[in-house]
């Protein structure tokens, strides 16, 4: 199956264009199954990878517009390959664990297509056919978010299109700028990054190209000082949309960091490094404040995913295998994580309709089971050693220590904050007196939710222990970019600060030492 | 004595007229049928005319490229008859829309058909031209067929629109007269090919810049209040409101076209000449277009109202693509009509099935946007169908407009205009507001009251025009590469 990428797009969106027939009654049981298969279609694309080669594999190319040279070109590499497979899962366990029951056929529909446009964005590798899935995943979101939120939804959903909107219409013309520079060099149209990989371009160019993309990006991410869409759009939307929106759709940000700025203009990403590590800094210790003085727990989840994505950014610029390849693992693992303790938020919301954490106190006692797995991912939040999100965390600092050792010890009281406010949460919510009546009966998880976080929790504590197997994927295809981008690099300070970090260890892709922890 | 005046008939080239005569003489047949027959229905003239603009749209696609003929003052160069076939293919989508389920006044007289006909030869002469006299007998004829099919609508607001339109039309008419006069003046020429050869071997007389300045003035005055280009745009919103929705749809496209047409090739020439301020000029009026009429449209109750603005501001994209006088902006001209064409179309459709005959909604406006509130409960496929027109007019990807949106800014782009990309960009972000708003209230809003009949409009001919469009916008990913190849070709080699 060479096109098992293709497989993997269309199958959601057929499958929820067929979803319109299928009666209200039976829709979850079909949502379930399809985004099963697609799981399972991830997990073979997973075991028939090649690990050992660090290019882009599955390739598919059929020219669409060869007159603009758009054409339907798709790929995957070690650094897409997780996520998808995260994208898959976290969609799957999702709606697996889903309370809504309100117009769920319309909810089911949406995430399916949903799910089309998010494996498309982490597939596509036409400059264009990416821009398509990036807008179209706008839609389904916008109409989850303003249908099933909280009071202030229209507002909260709007805001969050037209923000995603407005950045991506600047990265577009950044894109049309870049094909233009490559027909004027090659005298062809060609919209593939692979093609426009191979342009080296002059250093002023790359700076205003970098700057149209990363608008683009950081809105997304969401990075200070673009930020202010994402409390509004987590505070409003229901559960499944905050699990998809903290797990997923950010990481189309940070992934088109990758995927687009650091290999295109290899030059202007160096000179980028101190802006983008105090914009992350800002990040990562502002929002870990301003988590701390949350009353809702859910706002505190929304503020501490948001400082974990400053670690992410942080790691993509350290320009070295530890912090690029540690900033990718971090993703997965911010996916995994934040998305499980949004499920926990909405489980506890079900049944008590308050988020408010004065409102509860004690619940260990009376809700075991939930109190255990939420104890789990929150110490994988904070960067618990043995937990999944210690990991990226730890490489990335490790990465970025290379680069600037100050930075990182502030960036290093990220996790010291991320204990306080995660903790302050443990002990309002979960110790202390059982005093409030209303929690006194509360049920604990039930067979659906707990089957659907038990996963998750196997996960974390897998990838942990042992995150070989992701991170060695992950490390060639860092390195291969690593070692593209400093061979592309013309100014001397890009080819000392990605060169230097890479040579830390003798040159050796340096990774097998963390990855076997 | 007298020379014999000796013409050849084979030197007329008598087939160039022909896409004309075809639809003039189908005006008349339809006039005729209704002498002998008055109790004819509104679905045999509707067929007619339909059946006519079928031969007619034949006939263009027979001509040859570049030949001339008539007296040499037709001319069928690429672009007049790319036009051409958008203006016909304009037409056939929109005069099925005639058939609805509940009666209207206009169509109940063939003269509406008839009217529509010549109107449409009239494009047609516009387009197929250089020559400046049968331009304006051209774009006079037109003029005076529309303003009488606005007034048809029978309602009072409909007479104030042809009114409003007529007045306006008629100073466009003023305008443009002495604009040609003044060109007349400068090179004793009324062909657009020859004022250009004068002009050039002229341009370098101390005195001429006043009168070219001049002409150019008024000639762009001209077509801004045909173009609806600011600060001769006002008139617009007033006569969408006014005219019936489906020819407020094929307003905002079909006359258009062959303003633009004329537009590449008067205000081409200037900026061939080398007039960088004749460029400037357009530009900015171009800008000012679409980011004014952009923010008009933010605050606009009814949702008529709102396409008329973000018709006006999807001409202002255009005009600035004229203004980059490359061939792909050129073609971008004529891509983003016939993709803008599908979806505009098909969204005033959608606002003509729902037409009351009296307001149920609100005092002054037929379509407030509390009309659609909550049209996902009522009409799924209508809310998702019309959520589509928004989305591809709003520039999402795979939607139809996009294409034209992204050839446009690529266009700018090649040119070396950057910084018109980026704020074409900023616009469309500004637009989505307003289309994201009727898409919030459709699916994000309950149903205000007894809305039971808002598609109280509807029949089969009108579901078969709006799901044509509807596949048109879908699919547009698909038939691009052809399009843009034939456009591209057509312009190329009418050497624009």
């Amino acid at each position: 199956m060479e096109n098992i990428l293709s497989i993997l797009v269309f199958f959601p969106a057929v499958a929820g264009l067929l979803g319109f027939v299928v009666t209200k009654e039976s829709i979850r049981a079909y949502g379930i199954a399809v985004t099963l298969v697609v799981f399972l279609l991830t997990l073979w694309l997973w075991f028939s990878f090649d690990m050992n080669n660090p290019g882009i594999q599955f390739v598919e190319m059929i020219p669409l517009i060869p007159d603009f040279g758009i054409s339907y070109y798709l790929g995957a590499d070690g650094i897409s390959l997780f996520i998808i497979v995260m994208t898959a899962l976290m969609t799957l366990i999702g709606m697996a664990s889903m309370g809504e029951t309100k117009n769920i056929k319309n909810m089911i529909i949406s995430l399916l297509f949903l799910e089309m446009t998010m494996i498309g964005v982490f597939v596509a590798l036409d400059a264009i056919i990416f821009y398509l899935f990036w807008e179209l995943s706008l839609v389904p979101m916008l109409y989850i978010i303003g249908a099933w939120g909280g009071p202030l939804r229209v507002y909260a959903s709007i805001k969050f299109f037209l923000y995603t909107f407005t950045g991506s219409l600047l990265m577009l013309v950044g894109m049309l700028f870049m094909a233009y520079i490559y027909h004027n060099l090659t005298g062809v149209w060609s919209f593939a990054v692979t093609d426009w990989y191979a342009l080296v371009l002059p250093v002023d160019y790359q700076i205003w190209l970098f700057a149209a993309f990363f608008i683009g990006f950081a809105i997304k991410v969401p990075m200070f000082p673009f930020h202010t869409w994402i409390p509004y759009a987590h505070g409003q939307a229901p559960t499944i949309g905050s699990v998809i929106l903290a797990a997923i759709l950010l990481k189309m940000g940070t992934y088109g960091f990758v995927r687009f700025s650091l290999p295109l203009f290899p030059d202007a990403s160096v000179m980028a490094i101190t802006p983008i590590a105090v914009l992350s800094l800002i990040m990562v210790v502002y929002t870990a404040m301003i988590a701390y003085a949350q009353k809702d727990m859910k706002q505190v989840i929304a503020y501490s995913s948001v400082s974990h994505m400053g670690i992410i950014m942080l790691g993509l610029f350290a320009m070295n295998a530890e912090g690029l390849g540690g900033s990718i693992f971090q993703m997965l693992s911010h996916g995994i994580v934040s998305g499980a303790l949004f499920m926990l938020v909405g489980m506890i919301y079900d049944r008590r309709h308050t988020k408010l954490l004065s409102e509860f106190g004690g619940l260990a006692s009376v809700m075991p089971k939930f109190a255990i797995i939420f104890g789990v991912m929150l110490m994988a939040s904070v960067g618990l050693p043995l937990t999944i999100g210690f990991v990226g965390e730890f490489l990335v600092l490790l990465g970025f220590y290379k680069v600037s050792p100050m930075i990182t010890i502030i960036a290093g009281t990220s996790i010291i904050l991320g204990a306080v406010y995660m903790l302050r949460v443990m002990k309002l919510a979960f110790f202390g007196p059982l005093n409030n009546e209303a929690n006194q009966k509360l049920k604990d998880l039930n067979a659906r939710e707990t089957w659907s976080l038990v996963p998750l929790v196997a996960i974390v504590i897998w990838l942990g222990v042992y995150p070989k197997p992701v991170l060695e994927p992950i490390n060639n295809s860092v390195n291969a970019l690593l070692a593209f981008m400093d061979e592309k690099a013309i100014t001397k300070e890009a080819k000392d600060m990605i060169h230097v970090s890479n040579s830390f260890e003798s040159g050796r892709p340096t990774l097998s030492i963390a990855g076997g922890k | 004595m007298l020379e014999p005046i000796n013409v050849s008939l084979e030197s007329l080239n008598l087939i160039t007229l022909a896409p004309m005569l075809i639809a003039i003489a189908g005006g008349l047949i339809i006039l005729t049928i209704d002498l002998i027959n008055k109790k004819l229905d509104k679905t045999l003239y509707v067929m007619l005319t339909l059946l006519i603009l079928f031969i007619n749209f034949g006939a263009v696609l027979g001509l040859n490229v570049n030949e001339r003929g008539f007296f040499d003052v037709m001319l069928i160069d690429g672009i007049s008859i790319v036009s051409q076939l958008m203006i016909i293919g304009g037409s056939m989508i929109f005069i099925p829309l005639a058939l609805t389920s509940k009666r209207f006044h206009e169509f109940a007289y063939p003269e509406f058909f008839a009217l529509f006909l010549f109107m449409i030869a009239g494009f047609q002469f516009m387009a197929a031209s250089d020559n400046l006299i049968l331009i304006f007998v051209g774009l006079e004829t037109a003029s005076l067929a529309l303003y009488t099919l606005i007034a048809l609508h029978n309602r009072a607001n409909s007479y104030e629109a042809a009114v409003k339109y007529f007045t306006m039309g008629a100073m466009a008419a003023g305008f443009f007269a002495m604009g040609s006069a003044v060109l007349y003046a400068l090179t004793g020429s009324i062909e657009l090919y020859k004022i250009a050869e004068i002009m050039a071997t002229r341009m370098s007389e101390t005195g001429l810049m006043i009168a070219i300045f001049g002409s150019s003035i008024l000639l762009l005055v001209a077509f801004g209040f045909k173009l609806s280009l600011f600060p001769f745009h006002t008139w617009a919103p007033d006569v969408y409101e006014g005219a019936s929705a489906p020819l407020a749809g094929y307003m905002s496209v079909v006359p258009k076209v062959a303003a633009f047409v004329v537009s590449i090739r008067i205000f081409g020439m200037y900026i061939d000449l080398g007039l960088e301020w004749v460029r400037w000029t357009i530009l900015i009026l171009a800008v000012i277009t679409m980011t004014l009429a952009n923010v008009m449209a933010l605050v606009q109750d009814d949702v008529k109202r709102m396409l008329a603005y973000s018709s006006i501001s999807h001409a202002g994209f255009i005009m600035a693509a004229l203004a980059l006088d490359t061939t792909e902006g050129n073609t971008a001209i004529f891509l983003y009509y016939a993709l803008f064409m599908f979806t505009n179309l098909g969204a005033f459709a959608m606002l003509w099935i729902s037409r009351h005959k009296v307001r149920r909604f609100h005092k002054r406006y037929d379509h407030p946007f509390e009309k659609f509130a909550g049209l996902i409960q009522i009409m799924p496929m209508g809310a998702v169908i019309m959520a589509i027109f928004m989305l591809s007019l709003a520039g999402v990807p795979p939607f139809s407009v996009f294409w034209g949106k992204i050839y446009v800014m690529q266009a700018a782009v090649n040119a070396g205009y950057i910084w018109l990309a980026v704020i074409m960009g900023l616009n469309s972000a500004v637009a989505a507001y307003y289309y994201l708003k009727l898409v919030v209230y459709m699916f994000l809003k309950d149903p205000v009251k007894s809305v039971d009949i808002v598609y109280y409009n509807i029949s089969k001919p009108l579901m078969v025009i709006i799901g044509f469009a509807t596949v048109a916008t879908v699919t547009a990913i698909l038939y691009i590469q052809p399009l843009v190849s034939y456009l591209y070709y057509m312009i190329s080699a009418s050497g624009y």
